[in-house]
């Protein structure tokens, strides 16, 4: 007969292959999720009686039946929104620049290439750097602000490549058509360039925000570890923030601090879970007018 | 494949010595009747909108257009023809310095519009362009309403009274034969037109600059029969109000809506003409084995 494959009988060898493919995956996906649930189950076992509105609202203490977590709660809100201040101008202006006006040369070649380095130094490094830049050059202390600054570092080269990802999603036919109305470069990128990649620039933003929120290394490289009884009023009071905290009660040897820290991640979580939220609620929302 | 050679033996042959019309049935695209396409001597008193001299164009070292002198006349429609990659698209974006985006492109000539020279140093080309409206050949609406989509021009232009953009919208749509299908709806995203309304749009938006100059790349190539026919009558109505230049693939579309013709081949600017000429007595050839289906 002809060499042609009946329509009815697949090939048992590539039966078999596609069978093991598929349940390595699945199995895969199980481990991830297994893990995942494993982990928040022990964490709100651990933390469950701790977590209370008072639990929220008390300030740090020795006494682990009255610690709080209100000062640390604040400082991390005081850290992201100064960080989300500093880093979002900032990079997406760089990624504005490099994609939009930077000539290709080679020097954007290397300029790129050092930021996709940036992006993978380790967050203590940037502690070390922000220790020395503002803790001591720009005499700055231990201050939110020198918190905020280091945290900025951490996220900026993270939200540079993330926000030129959208920008380069942008099909180049939406230029080309608003310079053929007329439009100045300033005009094509403010009017259409940058609304159509805003959500992608926006989901970007809010990740490294979560990342930016959930460091403690550059934090104490920077000095946030002193025990701090109050919520930061100004750009120069001292800090502290969830993860340090966190990180504080768990090297406590008392079995009760060890609750305390699983109710701060629960706390940690919570905000964490939120953020990325509005990040999918954004993609969502915007996403859906934009395809191309 | 006995053809090929012969047709090999026209292509070097630049002048047409003999007419051999007898020799093979020729299925020339129809001059539709009744239209009101202007005659050669009508072509010859319109006022020159542009003129081009000595224009040749070069991609870094790739020359892609040779010395090209044309003259377009005024509330005309004038169409490019040749086969792919003869330089049509090139040429069309010479008129408002698209090209300038290319890195690396060259022009030498000159092309004047109205007299002044839009390559000269001193030229605005924000305000060329608005003077030259653009529609590309994949209709490219932006990611927004379709009032937004054509109030995008007239805005950057300065115009921010709600009441003006609007009488703007409403005329250009309606100029471009898309009022009735979208009045109730111009909030919605363009992208939820068919393919010939978003390409009506991207008119709309051209329109609502008021230039004076259309160019249009192949701007029915990809819609359906019944659409393309609209663009044809639109671009009919239009040539009334502006100068239109238009690039298609398209002999019969040629023949139905252009009054001057003119045929790129590699490059070079074969022949240009009244397209009543052109279509039924061409000078060249190339001209005539192209307009025939002969080769391309
Ligand atoms: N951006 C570019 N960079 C370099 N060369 C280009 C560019 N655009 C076009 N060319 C070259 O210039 C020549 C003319 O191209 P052009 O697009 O003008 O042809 P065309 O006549 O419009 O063809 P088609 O009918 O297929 O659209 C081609 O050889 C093409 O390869
Ligand atoms: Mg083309």
């Amino acid at each position: 007969m002809s060499s042609k494959p009946d329509i009815y009988t697949t090939k048992r060898r590539g039966r078999i292959t596609n069978m093991l493919f598929t349940s390595a995956c699945f199995l895969a996906t199980m481990t991830c999720i297994f893990l995942l649930v494993l982990l928040i189950w022990n964490i709100i076992i651990q933390g469950k009686g701790w977590l209370s509105w008072e639990f929220i609202e008390r300030l740090p203490s020795r006494f682990p039946d009255k610690a709080g977590i209100k000062t640390a709660l604040w400082g991390s809100i005081w850290l992201i929104s100064l960080t989300a201040m500093f880093s979002v101008p900032l990079g997406v202006g760089a990624a504005l620049y490099l994609e939009e006006y930077a000539p290709r040369s080679r020097w954007r070649k290397l300029i790129q290439l050092n930021i996709a380095n940036l992006a993978g130094v380790p967050s203590i490094v940037y502690g070390i750097l922000g220790l020395g830049l503002f803790v001591r050059a720009l005499q700055l202390e231990r201050s939110v602000l020198s918190g905020a600054l280091t945290l900025t570092l951490v996220v900026l080269p993270i939200i540079i490549l993330a926000s030129q990802e959208a920008l380069r999603a942008v099909p180049d036919s939406i230029r080309r058509s608003a310079y053929a109305l007329g439009a100045t470069r300033w005009q094509t990128v403010w009017y259409q360039v940058l609304p159509a990649s805003l959500p992608g620039i926006m989901t970007g933003v809010i990740l490294s925000l979560s990342r930016a929120l959930g460091e403690a290394a550059p934090l104490i490289a920077v000095g946030a570890m002193a025990y701090v009884p109050f919520v930061p009023e100004r750009l120069t009071d001292e800090f502290t923030a969830l993860p340090i905290q966190i990180f504080i009660w768990t090297s406590r040897p008392q079995e009760d601090f060890h609750h305390l820290a699983a109710a701060g991640i629960l706390v940690l979580l919570v905000v964490l879970v939120s953020m990325n939220a509005i990040a999918i609620f954004v993609r969502h929302k915007y996403g859906k007018k934009i395809r191309w | 494949m006995a053809s090929t050679p012969s047709v090999k033996k026209h292509m070097q042959s630049s002048d047409k010595t003999t007419s051999d019309h007898s020799k093979s049935p020729i299925v020339r695209p129809s001059i539709p009747e009744g239209k009101s396409m202007r005659t050669a001597d009508e072509l010859a008193q319109a006022t020159e909108k542009i003129s081009v001299t000595d224009l040749s164009f070069y991609y870094s070292e790739n020359r892609a257009l040779t010395d090209i002198s044309l003259s377009i006349p005024e509330r005309c429609v004038t169409a490019f023809i040749g086969p792919s990659g003869c330089g049509k698209s090139t040429f069309l974006r010479c008129f408002n310095r698209m090209n300038d985006m290319i890195e690396g492109t060259r022009v030498e000539g000159e092309i004047l519009l109205e007299g002044q020279n839009i390559y000269s140093p001193r030229t605005d080309i924000v305000s060329l362009r608005k003077r030259i409206g653009m529609v590309f050949q994949k209709s490219t609406p932006f990611p927004k309403s379709i009032f937004d989509n054509v109030s995008f021009g007239p805005k950057i232009a300065g115009i921010r009274r709600k009441k003006d953009l609007f009488e703007i919208v409403e005329r250009s749509l309606q100029r471009s034969a898309l009022w009735d299908e979208v009045k109730d709806r111009l909030s919605e995203s363009a992208l939820n037109l068919s393919g010939g309304q978003q390409q009506r749009l991207c008119i709309a938006r051209a329109l609502a600059n008021d230039p004076d100059i259309l160019l249009m790349d192949e701007p029915a190539s990809a819609l359906d029969p019944a659409s393309t026919a609209r663009i044809e009558d639109l671009i009919f109505e239009l040539k009334e109000q502006y100068t239109i230049v238009i690039v298609t693939h398209n002999m019969q579309q040629a023949a139905r809506v252009s009054d001057q013709a003119a045929f790129f081949y590699q490059g070079l600017l074969v022949e240009s003409g009244a397209t009543e000429e052109l279509f039924t007595n061409p000078r060249k050839q190339q001209t005539e084995d192209y307009i025939t289906g002969r080769f391309g």
